[in-house]
């Protein structure tokens, strides 16, 4: 009865509900086991309320890219290409969707090939995730929920390197490219931060060789889009007439739609990361809030004090920029430190975005590099600096304490650890991106014809136009 | 007949129409357009990039109109159209030779 009473209070804790059970004699390793007869219905079932948020979470993800993204970043292009921005979220959605269930989910959650850099194929084709949890990420959350969730973060990060190459590459290669990018950049990535075996996951690999955090994906997500995105728009080149002809956002109205359902959205992002209902998501959720409402507040400030106008866009850009900072520190930071980390995240992607790409003269069309990699990597780093051990206890926990992420928690020098994932990150998303776009290149071309890309990718990739007013008649 | 074409800003166009109307004008074409002239355009900065917009939004009124009606009907443009401020506009009047009225085949000051 006990034990049994103990597998219920494990779902308030979001802990395991088998550990009270373990009271057999030890295995080979030295590991306690379950005595055969002793059972109780709380394990091997899904929490309910745990359950409950994560689909809801998983549904947020989702709402990120479609339709927020897609608004955010159609809402910067001009008028004949909004439609193509929204098929590329559109088409990422399907392919991802259907590469993350052949191959995708196992190679970055499995684990036969324990190995650090790629997970194992015991999931290819989703084989065996059912509704009962994967103990190996949460006790209490359904296993094909977990997937599910886990599926929107590939979706979306992806569809943001969409903003450096807008208006200006073709549809079929972009999908080659992200195709070839899932598997060589993204997957190997998130196993390497996320994936219990994983290099740089020093909160639950207890063998990780670099002891980094990241809590919702700072590195996964954001550095690698933003990263790719760079290098992807070099190898592209400038759009047409970039530098001589205005290219002024279309429609700040849908941008600042999209804004609104990024953040909304963003919330499932990090405080869905606890993968639980827990106390860790609810520390997330309040970074989140505060980091973000001061980026957007700062950005605008800035604008004000230079030019003497605070904008719509200035806002909108300043909340996204707090939220990708945020990203990976979000559940292992406390409120006073996403105070400074909103003041920095307002800042420091505002003069990426105003002052480095003048200065370099780079097309990134939409800022996904001054955005999401100089945010990212900035995140990245701001995490080893705040991290506390007082808001999140897997960072004291069993795995920690192996591989010795709980003593650098201690002595404040998580920060050297994070420079190494963000060197390793940095490293795979340049070189992976060089590669599949110089073969793409030479295999079928990257840009559509000058005369496709004067037209306008809706009518020429698409054939079909975003705005037609008709006189009444 | 004279044709009168007027450049006006946006938002004096009720003004000009009320105008028109109590002088006895009874139909006008409008037309939203673009142009430019001594008055200077603006800038727009989003993010780093800056642009500088040179045409601004006016309002084009064409009127067709008698001899005898002409000059009453551009002092009404004028005076309702009037800020005093650059950009206020222009009036072309032009000589019109002739007008015909679709539905009834009337044609010169009966088609007006």
């Amino acid at each position: 009865m006990d034990q049994r009473v103990a597998a219920i209070e494990a779902y308030f804790q979001n802990a395991d509900p088998s550990a009270s059970l373990k009271v057999g004699p030890k295995d080979k390793d030295g590991n306690a086991t379950i005595p055969a007869g002793l059972t109780t219905p709380a394990v091997g079932v899904a929490g309910p309320g745990h359950n409950a948020w994560m689909m809801t979470s998983a549904a947020l993800v989702l709402f990120m890219t479609l339709p927020g993204l897609a608004l955010f970043y159609g809402g910067l292009v001009r008028t004949k290409n909004v439609l193509s921005v929204m098929a590329q979220c559109l088409g990422l959605a399907g392919l991802v969707t259907i590469l993350w269930w052949a191959f995708g989910y196992s190679l970055v959650f499995g684990k036969s090939f324990n190995s650090p850099f790629f997970g194992g194929s015991e999931y290819f084709f989703m084989k065996g995730v059912d509704s009962a949890p994967n103990t190996d990420y949460a006790a209490w959350v359904s296993q094909n929920v977990f997937a599910m969730y886990q599926m929107m973060f590939a979706i979306i990060t992806p569809a943001l390197i969409v903003g450096a190459i807008a208006e200006r590459m073709k549809f079929s290669a972009v999908i080659l490219f992200m195709t070839a990018w899932m598997f060589l950049v993204y997957f190997p990535l998130a196993h390497m931060v996320w994936g219990v075996t994983g290099l740089m996951n020093g909160v639950w690999n207890g063998t990780a060789a670099i002891k980094a955090i990241d809590f919702a994906g700072g590195t996964v997500v954001h550095m690698s889009s933003g990263w790719s995105a760079l290098i992807l728009c070099l190898v592209l080149g400038k759009r047409l007439g970039f530098g001589k002809t205005p290219m002024p956002p279309h429609s700040l109205v849908l941008c600042m739609v999209g804004t609104g359902m990024l953040w909304v959205g963003w919330y499932g992002f990090n405080a869905g990361s606890a993968v639980a209902a827990d106390g860790i998501a609810a520390n997330a959720f309040t970074t989140t809030t505060l980091a973000t409402g001061t980026a957007a507040a700062v950005w605008a400030l800035l604008e004000y004090i230079v030019r003497k106008k605070a904008s719509v866009l200035g806002f909108c850009s300043g909340a996204v920029a707090g939220l990708v900072v945020v990203t990976p520190a979000c559940g292992f930071i406390n409120s006073t430190s996403a105070m400074w980390v909103g003041i920095l995240a307002g800042a420091i992607p505002f003069f990426a975005v105003t002052k480095l790409k003048p200065l370099f003269g780079y097309d990134d069309a939409l800022d996904t590099f001054g955005v999401h990699a100089i945010g990212g990597t900035l995140g990245a780093l701001l995490t080893g600096v705040f991290t506390s051990g007082a808001v999140n206890s897997n960072l004291t926990g069993d795995a920690a304490k192996a591989n010795g992420l709980d003593k650098l928690v201690a002595g404040g020098t998580v920060w050297v650890e994070q420079l190494k994932a963000i060197g390793i990150t940095l490293a795979l998303a340049v070189v992976g991106t060089l590669i599949i776009a110089f073969i793409l290149k030479a295999a079928i071309g990257l840009r559509p014809s000058v005369e496709a890309e004067q037209e306008g990718l809706d009518l020429t990739d698409h054939g079909e136009e975003g705005y037609i007013y008709e006189s009444k008649s | 007949m004279k044709l009168i074409i007027a450049i006006i800003k946006p938002f004096k166009l009720e003004e000009v129409k009320e105008a028109l109307a109590a002088a006895g004008i009874e139909g006008m074409t409008v037309t939203e357009v673009k142009g430019f002239g001594r008055q200077k355009g603006h800038t727009e900065i989003y993010r780093g990039s800056e642009y500088t917009v040179d045409f601004l939004p006016k309002v084009k009124l064409e009127i067709a109109v008698a001899d005898g009606v002409a000059a009453k009907a551009i002092e009404a443009i004028v005076t309702a159209a009037k800020t005093g401020k650059i950009g206020d506009g222009k009036v072309f009047v032009v000589p019109l030779d002739e007008v015909i009225r679709i539905r009834t085949d009337e044609r010169g000051e009966t088609a007006i």
